[in-house]
């Protein structure tokens, strides 16, 4: 078991050093940061001068182990635009993005469990029909023309609700909440169902087949012939089992959902990670670019990491897997 | 201490609904926020428009291109290389220190360690102080355009900025990247106080009681900018009555703004002009005379300027647009296929060849759009364009190093004045002197240079005004650009909101002059 774990960790570290890698690299080739610092009239003498004092003059190698020496002690630059660490930027933007995946999530969940779970049972009748009908259009249309659909129809033409940002905040001990003021929960509701839009579907989809598969297993027919209640046999019996695969894929998507909050988070001014990522792509602030792909990557390995290590310990076989 | 929490928590959602008082509140969005709070630091339509809110200059626009006293009450020659100002003497800065003549030579030293002024203020040297409201500005060589200048001339509170701040750096500082005091401070004497501010989110400005001009009509007490990049969503936050007023407004919108009953839609007529460069020095078809004319000839963008731009752009025949001094009325859009065809036939080149392109895709309105019809308009006479476009943030290397044959270009002189164009845009490339720095056509016409320095210090507006326009007809016979549009500034605005007589061709809004009824 401690070899495995050790093994993993290694893992973690080199995928590490590739991301800072490939992040460095790309930066090189999306522009220069210090043309979006200056204005037009300015000679291409102090534009070098900038360029060298921000020692983006000195070669790629110089630069990335310069970078690396800093990373180690946490200090991933300082952002073009922003003028601050990029760590504090990241951080400060961190918990918009935060809340609105969480809201997404739990959206997803309250609303794919009892509909997949109600077509699973009954898929012929007419509610599980237009369900799957309607998750099949969901799964095609694109998340920024759901949003600015949404936009249109319920700020625009309806006024029900706020077309962008994120409303009245409340700062809790440095972190930004919406979720404490009626403003910020209102805010909150059109990014969030426009993100679900894309899992929804597709969790509906899931928990249903799944459903499905189990209630023609032999335990299930089993249960039917003891002459078991039926809520019990739905709800314990198969639910129970049907959870198991869902919460894996619900893990990973999770991921997934990170980076199409770039898009939603676009569309409604939404002042998260995704937000500032994409704003820093058009300004080549090359320094932020570099510091958000090794936080989002680190996170991800951590999270991998973890549920690897955690997996190990429930079955065995993943840890004899590759050992040979 | 739980208890502690939930009763904080329950306190801040009761503060938060007690709705904001405050009497008139405008709610700004803009595509982006001000970058930084010194008003040195950076060049910038949006700094600028920062800068008129928070601080005044000595003298400033107005819509018909004239000056109108500010912070400078009135000014006269007084020999080739002297301008004296008198200065207003009711002013305060926000900190409450008085606004003197030391704040204005303070102000003028400081635009030398500046990266972006740098290169306007050049020609300034030190001023002379003549009492505490007259100042004397001096120029190492006449200079015309003083005036033009002044008008960046935003008075900076000396004894604010002066000293050492917490992290023990100079206040005076002016640096791009990395701290600085002016960055995260103001003290000027502009209409409103910047009292909140968290950059790329929101900025609260709230107006100064003690403000001098007190014959302005303004009547907004508090702004609120948030920066609303998309354009899509900032058109959809007006619309719904989230905010009161943005800029820019995308032309695909134009409709839906002057169709919609609560709001209106305001344009003005800007100095930016949108230009295709030929790159003589890479394609010697482009050296002929008769094939640059036929390529402006060939050029509907008269058309452009309806079909893209919706009519929010004026097209051009020239540099720079009507009220600027070299600007020739009778040189018009000269749209043409049946001359332009001779042309290239003169030229031996009815069958025509290719060329290359490049243009950007999120720096000019439509600018995408725009070359791709020029590329649709040049195979009308047999000119193959393979056109490239990518983001700004990439553009502008590409655009030094000179990768294709017609090159996309915009520019807006940022003295308000013919010859920068020229200066930028048209004089031979010359890596030492600066001139031509993004002429990458290579065009080169020494007279075009001799007239461009001598308009530099000539004094006499009259005549320095008929040797712009001599430049103009010069590079109209030679065909030296593409010439395309000057494009409309828009703005879109809750029917209350007076906001016709505060905006102008410099695209600064005078916020602090809004009425809103």
């Amino acid at each position: 078991m401690f070899a495995f774990i050790v093994r993993r960790i290694i893992q973690a570290i080199v995928v590490m050093m590739i991301v800072g890698l490939i992040g460095f690299a790309v930066k090189n080739n999306i522009g220069d940061p210090v043309r979006d610092m200056v204005g037009e009239r300015v000679s291409v003498a102090e534009r070098e001068a900038l360029r060298d004092k921000l020692g983006l003059n000195d070669p790629f190698v110089t630069q990335y182990f310069r970078f690396l020496k800093n990373a180690l002690k946490g200090d991933l630059g300082i952002s073009y635009f922003h003028n601050k660490p990029t760590i504090e930027v990241i951080a400060a933007k961190a918990p918009a993005t935060l809340e609105l995946v969480f809201a997404t999530a739990l959206i997803i969940l309250l609303v794919s469990l009892p509909v997949g779970v109600y077509s699973a049972i009954f898929p012929k009748s007419w509610f599980s029909r237009i369900t799957m009908g309607l998750s099949t259009i969901g799964v095609s249309v694109p998340v920024f023309l759901t949003a600015i659909v949404f936009i249109y129809i319920f700020g625009v033409e309806l006024h029900w609700l706020p077309s962008y940002g994120r409303g009245e905040t409340v700062d809790i001990y440095g972190w930004e909440s919406g979720f404490f003021t009626i403003d910020g929960l209102l805010h909150l509701i059109l990014p969030s169902i426009a993100l679900s839009s894309i899992m929804l579907p597709l969790f509906i989809r899931l928990i249903r087949s799944e459903m499905m598969e189990v209630l023609e297993t032999e335990y299930i027919k089993f249960a039917w012939a003891k002459g078991l209640h039926r809520k019990r046999i739905y709800m314990v019996h198969a639910f129970k089992n049907t959870l198991l695969p869902v919460v894996t894929v619900f893990g990973v998507e999770i991921g997934i959902l990170f980076a199409f909050t770039i898009l939603t988070e676009t569309v409604f001014q939404w002042q998260g990670m995704g937000f500032m990522f994409l704003e820093a792509v058009e300004r080549s602030d090359t320094a932020l670019l570099v510091a958000y792909l090794v936080v989002v990557g680190a996170i991800f390995v951590v999270v991998n990491t973890v549920v690897d290590i955690i997996y190990g310990f429930i079955n065995p076989m993943v840890r004899i897997a590759g050992t040979k | 201490m739980k208890k502690i929490v939930v009763w904080s928590v329950v306190l801040l959602m009761a503060l938060s609904f007690s709705a904001t008082a405050g009497a008139k509140t405008l709610k700004l969005a803009l595509d982006a926020d001000p970058k930084t709070m010194d008003p040195q630091e950076q060049l910038s339509g949006g700094m600028l428009q920062y800068s008129h809110l928070v601080f005044d200059p000595l003298v400033r626009w107005t819509q018909d291109l004239k000056f109108e006293p500010r912070l400078a009450t009135k000014w006269e020659r007084i020999d080739e290389l002297t301008v004296r100002f008198y200065l207003r003497k009711d002013v305060k800065f926000h900190s409450g220190n008085p606004f003197t003549a030391k704040d204005v030579a303070f102000t003028l030293n400081r635009f030398k360690n500046s990266v972006d002024f740098k290169a306007i203020f050049e020609l300034f040297v030190e001023p002379k102080i003549i009492d505490d409201y007259t100042i004397d500005i001096k120029t190492k060589k006449p200079y015309a355009l003083l005036l033009n200048t002044a008008t960046y001339i935003f008075a900076l509170d000396s004894k604010f900025y002066t000293g050492t701040d917490e992290k023990g750096k100079p206040k005076n500082a002016c640096v791009k990247v990395g701290h600085s005091f002016a960055k995260t401070n103001e003290s000027g004497t502009g209409a409103f106080k910047v009292t909140f501010r968290e950059h790329g989110v929101k900025m609260i400005f709230e107006r100064f009681a003690d403000y001098w001009d007190k014959k302005s009509p303004g009547n907004v007490s508090k702004i609120i900018l948030t920066p609303i990049k998309e354009n899509a969503t900032r058109v959809a936050a007006l619309l719904s009555g989230d905010v009161d007023f943005i800029t820019p407004v995308p032309p695909q919108d134009f409709d839906r703004l002057e169709k919609d009953a609560k709001v209106n839609l305001h344009t003005y007529s800007g100095g930016r002009i949108i230009t295709v460069q030929m790159n003589q020095k890479r394609k010697k078809e482009l050296q002929d005379v008769r094939v640059r004319q036929a390529i402006v000839h060939a050029v509907n963008n008269v058309g452009i300027a309806e079909k893209i731009m919706k009519g929010t752009a004026t097209p051009a025949g020239q540099q720079g647009p009507k009220g600027y001094a070299g600007y020739k009325e009778s040189l018009k859009p000269r749209y043409d296929l049946e001359k332009a065809k001779k042309l290239m036939k003169e030229a031996g080149l009815e069958k025509g060849f290719e060329a290359t392109m490049i243009a950007p895709n999120n720096r000019y309105v439509n600018d995408e759009k725009i070359a791709e019809a020029f590329a649709a308009m040049l195979s009308k006479i047999n000119i193959k364009v393979n056109l490239k476009t990518m983001p700004k943030a990439q553009y502008w290397d590409e655009f030094d190093k000179q990768p294709a044959d017609l090159q996309m270009i915009g520019w807006h002189s940022d003295t308000e004045d013919s010859g920068n164009f020229t200066e930028f845009l048209a004089m031979c490339p010359n890596k030492e002197t600066g001139h031509g720095q993004y002429n990458s056509g290579n065009y080169c016409n020494k007279k075009v240079d001799e007239l461009t320095l001598s308009a530099q210090t000539e004094t006499d507006l009259a005549k320095r005004a008929s040797i712009l326009q001599e430049i103009e007809q010069i590079l109209y016979d030679d065909a030296a650009f593409v010439p395309f549009h000057w494009q409309n500034h828009s703005y879109g605005a809750k029917k209350n909101l007076d906001v016709a007589p505060i905006i102008n061709t410099m695209n600064f809004p005078y916020f602090g002059d809004l009425v809103v009824k």
